[in-house]
């Protein structure tokens, strides 16, 4: 099955809401695992990989949790369907490069996914919109139950889980919000939050993972260390932390309208303007314009546009949606002009914003 | 004409001319490291800035960087038996080989876990069939104990009851890890 027949719509996808998801876009938390004594898929050669990938893609297609789920191995993969994946966030840019040797599942409610030789043998995630790290953990963690009683784990009682990587030893455990932070960056209090968050122990990385930007005012807050806390007490570790900036955001947000309305009107109404009216935008100045947009319809300055079509926009404007939708090979401009053009027809309809200028 | 100094091999492969040689004192001792130059590539000694981001990641402070880098010379380098990987190969990668490579460099590890993570030992989620055998482990060595003591307090009974709690534990141990 091609991954484009596959996976949801980008509509249906967006009408799933979660708890706070002004804040919190979603929730990961992400295992890592490795077959005993077999070697790491950074080390092992090519006829090792694949030996260790047939063991692993029969125990999991056996399981009921992935019933019509997508299962591939990355060789069988085009470049663009691998890439629509990295913009779903359901793969790493790393696992993208892979080929023959590695592979990927995912559910059918695109709620879990697996990637088989990536650095580990296995790293699965789930997946929930808004704020749920403890429920996006419990899922993970029934999915690692039936996984451990058909592939023999490397385990050691000293060290934990045994991961290709000495950082993620332990409970091999990564858990991960993506936060929406508009208001702290037009405050400029969000380097502040990113100190005092870097200083507990905790990462924060770009839209797209490890060493990329930050687009769209969207931040990617989870822990780092592994070893020597249990899942349970990370979990809640980092929902105390999450908390915190959500109430950060909800300050700095009010703080803004308080005492410079101007300033978060003019931001959302030039946003509007320009992705309404462009010809041709980039992904980088949509994201950042959407960003702002979502800011706008939180704040009900918009009355004919919801959370879930802005969301939908942000899936729909990235490069490998675009191509995926023009059936084709284009060309960075082109697709400017693309991206413009489904912008200009869904913001057709959408009328100026209205700030409620009595709050102010 | 310049007066010949005489070649010296290089004490890690001794194959090659020690061209790099390397003098530290640490209190009254003075180390010597003659080596060659491929050798004092791999084993990180031809840069200073990498031998100290090495002697970091394995967990070494500053002031102590250099004791074990000799003795690492000096000695045979650990290579894990199951991969084959190499410390080199880890100064390289940053990723280990396989599982097993924790045993084999679970020594130099300890010291490099300490400045990345919370604690040195696991806390929390162990695979079942671990736990049970962990608890089995735990149950015989008790039970071991007890039948040693039995025996040497010449309580024959005691020692015979125990013995045979063993075998069954055993047994059962043997059914549980054939049934999974």
């Amino acid at each position: 099955m091609r991954v484009e027949d596959f996976l949801l719509s980008p509509e249906e996808l967006c009408q799933r809401r979660g708890p706070n998801d002004d804040i919190v876009l979603s929730s990961r938390v992400r295992l890592a695992r490795n077959l005993d004594s077999a070697p790491f898929p950074g080390w092992a050669k090519r006829k090792a990989k694949i030996e260790i990938m047939e063991r692993i893609l029969p125990e999991i297609e056996s399981l009921s949790l992935f019933d019509d789920g997508f299962i591939e191995s990355m060789d069988a993969l085009k470049s663009q369907e691998k890439q629509l994946l990295v913009e779903r966030h359901l793969i790493s840019r790393e696992h993208a490069a892979r080929g023959a040797g590695s592979a990927v599942v995912i559910n059918k409610e695109e709620s879990l996914c697996v990637m088989v030789n990536e650095e580990d043998h296995l790293r699965m995630q789930a997946i929930r919109p808004g704020f749920q790290i403890t429920e996006a953990w419990e899922a993970i963690n029934g999915l690692d139950d039936e996984l451990e009683e058909r592939l023999p784990y490397a385990f050691s009682g000293e060290f934990g889980y045994l991961t290709a990587c000495p950082t993620n030893v332990g409970t091999a455990i990564r858990v991960s919000a993506m936060l929406h932070l508009p208001g702290l960056v037009l405050a400029e209090q969000v380097n502040q939050v990113v100190n005092s968050v870097n200083k507990l122990g905790l990462a924060v990385r770009g839209f797209y993972g490890e060493g990329t930007d930050t687009l769209g005012h969207v931040f990617q807050i989870s822990n780092q260390m592994t070893l020597g806390e249990s899942e349970p007490e990370i979990v809640q570790r980092l929902s105390k932390v999450l908390s915190q900036i959500i109430g950060n955001e909800q300050n700095a947000r009010e703080k803004l309208l308080d005492d410079r309305p101007e300033t978060v009107w003019n931001h959302i109404g030039r946003a509007y303007g320009t992705l309404s009216n462009a010809y041709s935008i980039s992904s980088k100045e949509t994201m950042n314009l959407l960003s702002l947009l979502r800011l706008g319809v939180e704040l009900g300055y918009f009355e004919d546009l919801s959370i879930h079509k802005i969301d939908e926009l942000f899936i729909v404007t990235q490069p490998n949606h675009l191509q995926q939708a023009a059936d084709g090979k284009l060309a960075s401009n082109a697709r400017d002009l693309l991206r413009a053009d489904i912008l200009r027809e869904r913001l057709a309809s959408v009328g100026r914003p209205k700030p409620d200028k009595n709050s102010a | 004409m310049k007066n010949k100094i005489p070649s010296m091999l290089c004490s890690s492969c001794s194959t090659k001319d020690a061209t790099v040689h390397w003098t530290q004192v640490v209190g009254s001792k003075i180390h010597k490291v003659d080596l060659c130059e491929e050798c004092a590539k791999t084993k990180g000694l031809d840069d200073p800035a990498g031998k100290a981001l090495a002697g970091m990641l394995m967990g070494i402070g500053d002031e102590e960087v250099d004791e074990p880098a000799l003795e690492e010379v000096s000695s045979e380098e650990a290579i894990c038996p199951c991969c084959g990987f190499t410390q080199a190969d880890f100064k390289k990668n940053l990723r280990f080989g396989c599982s097993e490579c924790y045993d084999t460099f679970a020594g130099q590890l300890r010291g490099m876990l300490k400045t990345m993570h919370r604690g040195e030992q696991h806390v929390g989620k162990i695979p079942k069939a671990f736990a049970i055998q962990q608890n089995v482990a735990n149950q015989l060595s008790e039970l071991e104990a007890r039948l040693e003591e039995a025996i040497k307090g010449e309580e024959f009974e005691e020692a015979a009851r125990v013995r045979d709690e063993i075998r069954e534990l055993r047994a059962q141990a043997q059914l549980e890890a054939g049934e999974s």
